[in-house]
């Protein structure tokens, strides 16, 4: 059985009685068991698999209605809730937080008969772009695991990557789906903000962020959309998209389409020579396809990293401010603390990335310094919105490669904060407008995966799907070497 | 000169649902923390989902008070940490980037002044602390979120009233107001709470907080202006500070925390988007709000000739001005509402007995068209009301039961006339003599009778046996 398959093929095997439901699940936790104590991918694993399994394969077998999923294993990043299972967001201070509903995603997953491996790792409250703040160790990426595998949906990256699922849900708030999935040669899409449900998502920077899925191919990415996108009741920031099917026509090409070239982001200082060559390489794969590229330029985005991290601190200065340990938490004796300094010692928990962030979110809004930097990169922001809206007037497309680098050893930059925060400098662009972006695996150079960034204009998520499917069949990539 | 502005929080208890969740909004029946879900309680990846009727009453508020309503409006964060507020932020409403709050400048006649509003805006009450105690010596602080969530409206005006005797009037037109939009019930125990800040000739501006009731801010304003103008008697600086309400010892205290200087780091609540409101929305809010106090009174005395005082308490109190409405029709409306002001009024004197009370309209209109048909007498149209109120008993029942219908019959009156021309020899001499004080002749019939003889036909049957 070969677990590295994709879900439409895997749905067909099932359906043509290759294998059952619970054979695939079976051989999936064993090949869990067998690496991810290398990769430590996952942070729990779910009991009832098998049995979940069970019951899809009692369904396909009486001829009951099955969901369209047929049971394909996935894995949920650690911060989106499930009933009764711990959801931690890789932080001590949830450690033993247990989730007294479902997210919206993963509901609808359930409606159509998934099976959940487990929670995934990921950098402590998706702070990160490596999974080195996880608190419960780093996930290590599955081409070579003495180097990071990208964060903060570093674990979902792993888990698709090294064979341990079909797909994985992650979150995407500066790229934490799109730069893990570079990492890992997965396909990650950042969708439209509003067109994935929050509901049940533990908030960072609420403004901006999105669940999003990480596939092996770009049509199994449309196939998870379709069952995961559209409005929702519980969540009045999503919008209607009228429920198309993204897989349809996706394989119609991109003859005649017009594609800017990001200046900015292709011709940065932090590029590496292996990615700027790549980049050369995927216009002229663009163009073989039919389609006209052209440089453009979006004179804003050398501040957008500033921005992004301005307003980001600030949101999760307040979203993380309900973490006092008070209503739920881990056990800590009360007795000689006043209030506030209770308050103050249960917060010593959180890891250092989280901590700076919180400190930098009390400082940039507060009276006195909001108009010099909270003010400001909201300016940034709605400038970089008319730019890119601007843009999509001349172009379909806006592609750059999804991170400057390719993936670095565990500890080279850790202890460098800013020049951790520039690995966003391609992404946060898709977050702070809005745009749709998807990352798909495009070159492995020196054994190390390199992803391609493919941005649309708002809710033309099919359109985009058309581009990388396209991109994805000029690309011959090897496996796994686990 | 004396200026005085308040800050006033009214909860929409006439809606369905809390603010952001499907918990009731009525929390005050359940048991502690038994109304509460995942998002009233903050729970991590919860997110609140705007309850678009709580907008609807707030934008009705903003319109009966005269106020500016913007054509969106947008919600914000207010950060800070306190045990009572489940997210550690309060969603509120902030106007310092335009006007975003559900209602702008406004005004309220109070006696012939315009009290300016300053704003309105809708957020969520938070939970409620409960102290061992009080809260400077508890060694345990209880929390109850039943209440967080709970839409509230805050209205704040400008420093406009002179006095607390106008405070006090202003407060009493806004509840009644706000009762008869029917978004709220000011007497509720805590559903409409009040923050005063006062300052003395040009002063520095000192908020008073923590006052529970409407007569304790009365007072607790009183204090604060006197103890304002003996410091400044003495050339004493009057520091602008937060002053808590010590309800036991009737001052106020300075806080002393340093509340002024904290830095709520307001910012956009973007799981929230803008809600937009537009024209139509608010003509259909304008056109289907009851009929205010003021028309309802103008009304009242136009139409019916019913006395200006009884159509100011008819008109302010919803419960009875919906009573009056329901019991009168043209030709009786004046009776009704003499019954409602001078009788019901003394047995139905607090909302509990508003709430207990069984008399319905129609036991009001029985009784009058009784009285007028000379079935029954006001006197006795009284004592049956009182029935009325604690059983609820029909107005034929009663007339049965109680043995109170009008003896309007001219001979059996006659009999008691002559037995009371015997009894009070002197005071049909006197009634000879001096025709005025043939009054006490009928009240000793009236007495013999319990009021159940028509007064009318008494005096005509006491003045020709006089004439004999």
């Amino acid at each position: 059985m070969n677990l590295n398959t994709s879900i439409l093929q895997y749905i067909e095997d099932v359906k043509s009685g290759s294998f059952t439901v619970e054979e695939f699940v079976t051989e999936t936790l064993q090949r869990i068991k067998d690496v991810d104590e290398k990769v430590h991918a996952y942070i729990s694993l779910n009991d009832s698999a098998i049995n979940d399994s069970k019951l899809i394969d009692k369904k396909i077998t009486s001829g009951e209605n099955v969901g369209k999923c047929y049971g394909f294993p996935i894995s949920i990043k650690d911060n989106i809730c499930i009933t009764g299972t711990k959801t931690t967001c890789a932080s001590k201070i949830l450690e033993n937080f247990v989730a007294p509903y479902t997210a919206t995603v993963v509901n609808r997953l359930n409606d159509e008969d998934v099976v959940i491996t487990g929670k995934t790792n990921l950098d402590e409250f998706a702070m990160g772009l490596t999974t080195e703040f996880s608190a419960y160790g780093p996930t290590k990426n599955p081409w070579n695991l003495n180097y990071v595998p990208g964060g903060s949906s570093g674990g979902s990256a792993a888990s698709v990557a090294a064979n341990e699922c079909l797909a994985s849900l992650g979150s995407d708030t500066g790229g934490s789906v799109r730069n893990p999935a570079s990492f890992c040669s997965v396909v990650g899409l950042k969708p439209t903000y509003g067109l994935i449900s929050r509901y049940g998502l533990i908030s960072y920077a609420n403004s901006i962020e999105q669940i999003g899925p990480m596939t092996k191919t770009v049509k199994d990415s449309a196939f998870l959309l379709n069952v995961i996108s559209g409005q929702d009741v519980n969540d009045d920031t999503t919008i209607n998209n009228n429920n198309p099917d993204y897989l349809q026509n996706i394989e119609n090409g991109i003859e005649g389409k017009k594609i800017g070239i990001i200046k900015e982001m292709t011709t940065s200082d932090g590029l590496s020579s292996e990615v700027s060559n790549a980049t050369k390489e995927v216009i002229h794969d663009f163009e073989s396809l039919g389609a006209s590229c052209d440089e453009v330029s979006l004179p804003t985005i050398p501040y957008t990293v500033a921005a992004y991290y301005t307003i980001t601190s600030t949101e999760a200065g307040s979203n993380l401010a309900r973490y006092d340990n008070i209503r739920y938490g881990y056990e800590m004796e009360s007795e000689g603390y006043e209030y506030n300094s209770y308050i103050s010692k249960s917060r010593t928990k959180f890891g250092p990335e989280v901590t700076r962030r919180i400190i930098l979110g009390g400082f940039v809004p507060s009276a006195g310094h909001a108009g010099k930097y909270f003010l400001k990169a909201l300016k940034v922001k709605s400038k970089l919105i008319s730019e890119i809206n601007s843009s999509f007037e001349k172009f379909d497309y806006l592609i750059a490669p999804t991170a400057p680098v390719q993936p670095f050893q565990f500890g080279e930059k850790i202890d460098d904060p800013v020049t951790l925060m520039l690995l966003d400098y391609n992404t946060v662009t898709a977050n702070l407008t809005g745009k749709p972006a998807i990352s798909i695996p495009y070159r492995v150079s020196n054994g190390l995966p390199i992803g391609m960034q493919i941005m649309a204009n708002t809710l033309e998520e099919k359109s985009l799907f058309q581009a990388a499917y396209a991109l994805e069949t000029k690309t011959k990539l090897p496996e796994v070497p686990l | 000169m004396t200026k005085i502005g308040l800050e006033i929080h009214c909860q929409l208890t006439k809606l369905e649902s809390k603010l952001f969740c499907s918990c009731k909004a009525n929390y005050r029946e359940f048991k502690p923390n038994h109304n509460i879900c995942p998002v009233c309680m903050g729970l991590p990846g919860s997110l609140p989902r705007l309850n678009q009727k709580a907008v609807e009453s707030a934008t009705s508020i903003a319109l009966a008070l005269n106020c500016t309503t913007p054509e969106k409006i947008a919600f914000f964060r207010k950060n800070y940490f306190y045990p009572d507020l489940p997210k550690n932020f309060q969603i509120t409403q902030l106007n310092v980037y335009g006007d975003m709050s559900v209602g702008g400048e406004g005004y309220v006649d109070v006696e012939g002044k315009k009290i300016k509003i300053t704003r309105i805006q809708l957020e969520e009450d938070p939970g409620r602390l409960i102290y061992e105690g009080t809260s400077e010596r508890t060694k345990t602080t209880l929390v109850d979120y039943n209440r967080a969530g709970t839409p509230l409206v805050e209205i704040v005006t400008d420093p406009d009233f002179e006095n607390p005797r106008q405070v006090r009037v202003f407060l009493n037109i806004l509840s009644d107001l706000l009762e008869n939009l029917g978004v709220a019930e000011p007497g509720l125990e805590g559903a409409m709470r009040a923050d005063g800040n006062v300052s003395i000739e040009d002063g520095n501006k000192v908020e008073i907080k923590n006052i529970g009731s409407f007569h304790d801010l009365e007072k607790a304003l009183h204090f604060e202006l006197t103890r304002q103008q003996s410091l400044s008697e003495r050339d004493i600086e009057i520091v602008m500070e937060t002053r808590h309400w010590d309800d036991r010892r009737k001052i106020t205290i300075s806080s002393r925390s340093k509340e002024e200087d904290q830095d709520y780091r307001y910012f956009l609540e973007n799981d929230i988007p803008w809600v937009k409101i537009n024209q139509e929305t608010r003509d259909n809010l304008k056109k289907n709000m009851p009929e205010s106090i003021g028309s309802k009174r103008e009304r009242y005395v136009e139409k019916y000739d019913i006395a200006p005082q009884v159509a100011d308490i008819l008109s302010s109190d919803k419960y009875y001005s919906e009573l009056f409405e329901s019991a009168h029709d043209e030709s009786n409306a004046k009776d009704v509402a003499n019954l409602i002001t001078t009788d019901l009024l003394s047995f139905i004197d607090t909302k509990e007995k508003k709430q207990t009370s069984k008399v319905t309209s129609q036991h009001l209109s029985d009784l009058v068209n009784a009285v007028n048909s000379k079935i029954l007498t006001r006197n006795s149209s009284k004592i049956a009301l009182q029935e009325i109120v604690k059983s609820g008993k029909s107005v034929n029942d009663l007339l049965e039961e109680m043995d109170i219908g009008q003896v309007s019959n001219s001979s059996e009156i006659e009999n008691i006339i002559s037995k009371i021309f015997e009894e009070e020899k002197q005071a049909v001499i006197d009634a000879k003599e001096r025709p005025e004080t043939v009054n006490f002749l009928v009240g000793k019939v009236m007495q013999k009778t319990k009021g159940k003889a028509d007064p009318v036909k008494t005096l005509e049957l006491i003045k020709s046996k006089l004439e004999q």
